[in-house]
């Protein structure tokens, strides 16, 4: 009995089985296709958002610092005003890409733009709104970490009505960033511009 | 049904006026409302859903006789899925800035119920000529109706077509069609019209002279 019901189920769903397959190897394929010009689109986009991320900002530099890919953001002359750091995390409905800048030793935020999201379209796709959500962290101070309003009392960041899960999010990428990158950008400002580990 | 339906012709002329996706079955309207605010944006959609419609119903024609009736839907999801995926990933990669302000609506297509319903209502059940002909028709219609509410969007909020300058710079543009209330009102007075004319149409071959 319980053979002839395990027979029924794979008769019943070996189409299910063979689609769910193809379209897995198809997307895979897709996927490895583009994923170069995705990832060349998105650097491209980068490097144009430095200026507005760092003030005084002409252009970025790669650099790598604990494994991890930043931009060293340099003025016309050289010298470097700042750091624009690429960071994601899971937001409400996927993940949340951001660029964060930061000043050479990596204590107060100047700018912060969100580079990719799928958040809820009139709620939590506000993030992406520099009026609304996004100008609020210009300045801030990274001395301690960024909390939402409505989680703790002493919060900076006033967050979206509907969308505090986003919000929240978006604190936290920048929080995770300041943590795990904070020392290495610091003692790396103090050193070349852009160092290689 | 019988096994035979609506011809080829009959299915792709049926779309686009007839059985209109968005004025007459009123499927589809959250594509409809949220990116007809400009024809660029609003044609990407129509272009990325006519890709997912005529890709999924000629797959699902071709696999019709294999369905399973109570594993229909959850297949029709799994086709229109990957479909809408590709479409996304490619919108990625070739039109990176359109894609960033289509944002969630592209992978949104897969909850757009115009292509479920002509899975169901046609592919499912018809050949691959008629149901690939069907999706062009509904494409086609589903187009047309996003390119007149973004023709009258666009050209009243920012007196533009395509981004080109059709109205005087003297024109005040009326912001509120851009904002989500304009979709609507546009939506609901267009609507009525295409109901008024389909009413005076229907009376006429009521009343045979």
């Amino acid at each position: 009995m319980a053979d002839m019901r395990k027979k029924g189920y794979l008769t019943q769903a070996w189409l299910v089985l063979l689609l769910a397959t193809g379209f897995g190897a198809a997307l895979a394929g897709v996927h490895l296709t583009l994923k170069d010009e995705i990832a060349e689109n998105k650097r491209r986009d980068t490097l144009g958002r430095i200026p507005t991320l760092v003030p005084g900002a002409e252009k970025g530099e790669v650099a790598r610092l604990a494994g991890t890919l930043v931009y060293g953001a340099v003025d016309a002359d050289g010298r470097q005003v700042g750091w624009v750091v690429p960071a994601s995390g899971q937001g409400y409905n996927d993940r949340i890409e951001l660029l964060i800048g930061l000043d050479p030793e990596a204590l107060t935020l100047t700018g912060l733009y969100v580079l990719d999201q799928k958040e809820t379209p009139g709620l939590g796709n506000k993030i992406t709104s520099r009026k609304v959500f996004l100008d609020q962290f210009a300045g801030l101070m990274l001395d301690k970490a960024l909390k939402v309003d409505k989680d703790d009392p002493a919060g900076t960041i006033n967050a979206i009505s509907g969308a505090t899960i986003s919000s929240r999010a978006v604190c936290d990428i920048v929080n995770g960033v300041v943590e795990r990158l904070g020392e290495a950008l610091r003692s790396a400002a103090q050193g070349p511009a852009t160092q290689e580990e | 049904m019988g096994k035979d339906g609506p011809t080829a012709a009959e299915r792709f002329i049926q779309g686009i006026i007839p059985e209109n996706p968005v004025y007459r079955q009123l499927l589809g309207m959250c594509p409809t409302l949220a990116v007809t605010g400009g024809m660029r944006p609003a044609m990407t959609m129509a272009g990325a859903v006519a890709f997912v419609l005529i890709c999924a119903n000629i797959l699902v024609s071709l696999i019709r006789n294999l369905l399973k009736p109570h594993l229909r839907i959850l297949v029709f999801t799994l086709t229109i899925a990957t479909f809408v995926t590709i479409a996304d990933r490619f919108l990625a990669a070739k039109m990176y800035e359109m894609s960033k302000q289509l944002g969630p609506y592209v992978p949104l297509i897969i909850v757009n119920c115009i292509i479920i319903c002509r899975c169901e209502v046609c592919a499912s059940k018809q050949a691959v000529l008629t149901a690939a002909s069907d999706a062009v028709g509904q494409s086609l219609g589903f187009a047309l109706a996003l390119a007149s509410i973004a023709s009258v969007r666009e050209i009243l909020g920012s007196g533009t077509w395509f981004e080109l300058r059709v109205l005087p710079e003297a024109w005040p543009n009326w912001g509120i069609m851009i904002l989500p209330p304009g979709a609507f009102l546009t939506l609901g007075l267009l609507l009525g019209a295409a109901n008024w004319i389909g009413g005076l149409r229907s009376k006429r071959t009521e009343t045979p002279a």
